[in-house]
């Protein structure tokens, strides 16, 4: 256990071996993981709790911090030793729990660079208990901290007391053990302060904002064409075919390769090892890898909570703190982890809002990087009047319209406390590049074990709904709504249909019809339409569990109606 | 002697204060304090964001933003 930000995850993975993500904020572990360990010949398990200030929570991840701390039998209180007088707060706390503890004085190398001295022994003579410095990022310490497991104690004289009671001891304690030399200001400050300040914080924050994403368009693109695509056309496809031809027209056909004897297309086949491994992988893996490889960059560094500290004004506006930015950009990568992030928001108006924006506006990498390719495709650019680049832009500025838009009225017209903001701000970290690319490779490790399954899935159904003729029943049935609601052919319901199940398959659908059915306005409305419309089945899951069934359902209703008022409004626009 | 104190909101940037009083609700007060903000801190304005926007101070050697409703209830004897 111990403070946000301090290095739990990291010392937990050195400790059990197992993959946590870790980054430079606070509140990055907003659950507890669980993994084991060999001590003294016997298998003990770990857990890793999210960060707290204190025992007495002040959101849901804190929460899940102090209870887990009742089922311990023993505590590795984890210190940033750069900030012990602040940290020292959990730890006795901690101690008046009458549970046997260790301490890890973590982030040992950095209060070297900060001329901060600590007299280890001294702490551990102080409040016996064992104190072992660690330097989690590189594994110095951890065999000491292992060894002294053993030793962990709960020293008698720490007796409860009240807040300030504790404040005194550890002024008394710092007193002894700590000497802080004079420090210049150096470089790291210099960029902490201009990237804090309103005049010079906001352009460099939005040239961040837009170098991120124009680097993410442009080593996804890169990959695409480099390395996925050729990897399909020329090593898949050749293997593929003569498949095809061995397999002959029939039900099995339709079923794997496509859903009309001929040529394979991959994006539009529709079939379980074309489409179904073509869209995942070759579609949207490469901007997978992209994406999270810049934000781990962008995490590591500790910049967001500085850009949370810019944009909290506009947030609390929308009945949420700047803190709400941070399950925005997780977002952009995958709804899920999104939407666990919103538990670090204090209330649960703040929350409900959160979550409902994100499955309402913020388009996971999958729908990103099908918006990119419906817009680069062939068949559709010959239909457009101007760059694919514009009519990505107009998809993405209508979506943060909306997020503005439905985020004011949510506030007004929700009940409940929306409390400020009061979040600590890390120092600048450099990135180390092996971690940075060890979080990348986890990241996309579990967009490969958790999605593609999924997609896969989603192609499998949509496969099985064709062969029985659900689909195109559904179609039909939808059509006339299509007409008269949308503005849209009718054609689009199968669009929205396959949609639900997998929105990054109804690229493939729309791709399928011939060239022409839709005009480069209604491609608009579609592809904002299929981020805002229901979030795929696992952030559904995930929803269901963080907001409870009835406020899920509350935030469905929401959702349902933005996508209407929006496409009427779009619709008066396109007349 | 009054005249020094005022609320941490309208501390000047680069200042320092000492914190006199903080008249918040009893959860608040918790939150402020687990973070080691209570009467007799020492803190210093490091930024403020326009339009009453959060104000960046530094405690105990730590930055943090807080909302500036918030830094309306802490009151503060100006040092420097």
């Amino acid at each position: 256990m111990g403070n946000p930000n301090v290095g739990k995850s990291v010392v937990f993975s050195r400790l059990t071996g197992a993959q946590v993500i870790s980054s430079n904020y606070p509140g990055t572990t907003v659950d507890f993981s669980k993994g084991k360990m060999r001590l003294n010949n016997e298998t003990v398990e770990i857990i890793d709790a999210p960060g707290t200030y204190s025992l007495e929570a002040s959101n849901r991840a804190e929460q899940v911090a102090s209870d887990i701390m009742k089922e311990a039998d023993v505590v590795i209180c984890v210190i940033d030793a750069t900030n012990l007088e602040r940290n020292l707060y959990l730890c006795l706390e901690l101690l008046e729990q009458n549970i046997p503890m260790v301490i890890a004085l973590n982030l040992w190398d950095e209060t070297k660079h900060l001329g901060i001295h600590i007299d280890e022994k001294k702490l551990e003579e102080l409040l016996e208990v064992p104190v072992i410095p660690t330097v989690a990022l590189t594994g110095e310490g951890i065999k000491d901290l292992v060894e002294k497991i053993n030793d962990a104690s709960s020293p008698e004289k720490i007796k409860p007391t009240s807040q300030e009671g504790r404040w005194i001891e550890i002024g008394q304690t710092i007193k002894q053990v700590e000497h802080v030399e004079h420090r210049h200001h150096t470089i790291r400050d210099t960029i902490s302060d201009i990237t804090i300040k309103p005049l010079t914080g906001l352009p460099i924050a939005i040239a961040i904002i837009f170098t991120a994403f124009w680097f993410v368009r442009l080593i996804g693109e890169n990959l695409i064409s480099y390395i996925f695509e050729p990897l399909f056309e020329q090593v898949y496809r050749p293997f593929i075919t003569s498949f095809a031809d061995t397999l002959g027209e029939g039900f099995l056909y339709n079923f794997l390769i496509s859903q009309t004897y001929g040529t394979i297309d991959f994006v539009e086949s529709l079939g379980m090892i074309t489409t179904g491994l073509y869209v995942p992988i070759a579609m949207v893996l490469p901007y997978i890898v992209a994406f999270y490889f810049i934000l781990s960059l962008l995490e590591d560094t500790g910049y967001l909570p500085r850009l949370a500290t810019l944009v909290d004004n506009i947030f609390h506006k929308l009945g949420m703190h700047g803190y709400g930015i941070v399950p925005v950009f997780l977002g952009l990568g995958c709804n899920v982890p999104g939407m666990l992030a919103t538990r670090t928001l204090e209330t649960r108006k703040q929350r409900f809002i959160a979550a409902t924006l994100l499955s309402v506006s913020v388009p996971c990498v999958a729908q990103t990087s099908l918006i990119f390719a419906m817009f680069s495709d062939e068949k559709i650019q010959g239909n457009l009047s101007y760059a694919p680049i514009i009519y990505i832009l107009m998809v993405f500025t209508t979506l943060l319209c909306l997020y503005f838009i439905v985020g004011y009225i949510l506030n007004r017209f929700i009940k409940g406390e929306s409390p400020e903001i009061f979040l600590e701000i890390p120092s600048y970290r450099t990135p180390h590049l092996k971690t940075t690319l060890k979080k990348t490779w986890m990241r996309i490790k579990w967009f490969i074990k958790d999605a593609v399954p999924w997609m896969f899935f989603g192609v499998f159904l949509i496969n099985i709904l064709y062969t029985i003729g659900v689909i195109q029943f559904l179609a039909e049935l939808f059509k006339p709504l299509m007409n008269t609601l949308f503005g849209l052919p009718g054609e689009t319901s199968i669009v929205l249909i396959s949609g639900f199940l997998r929105k990054d398959l109804a690229v493939g659908t729309l791709l399928s019809f011939p060239a022409g059915t839709f005009s480069s306005f209604q491609l608009v409305i579609i592809a904002t339409m299929l981020t805002m419309f229901f979030p795929c089945v696992a952030t559904f899951a995930v929803m269901i569990k963080e907001l409870g069934i009835k406020d899920m359902l509350r935030s469905v209703l929401i959702m349902i109606t933005v996508v209407e008022e929006n496409t009427i409004e779009n619709k008066s626009l396109s007349t | 002697m009054e005249d020094n104190l005022i609320p941490l909101s309208s501390l000047k940037k680069k200042t320092t204060g000492k914190i006199t009083s903080i008249d918040g609700g009893h959860q608040i007060k918790k939150r402020l304090q687990a973070m080691g903000i209570y009467d007799g801190t020492y803190v210093s304005v490091k930024t403020k964001q326009p339009f009453h926007g959060p104000l960046t101070i530094e405690v105990r050697g730590t930055q943090m933003t807080i909302g500036r409703g918030m830094a309306n209830k802490i009151r503060v004897e100006v040092i420097e």
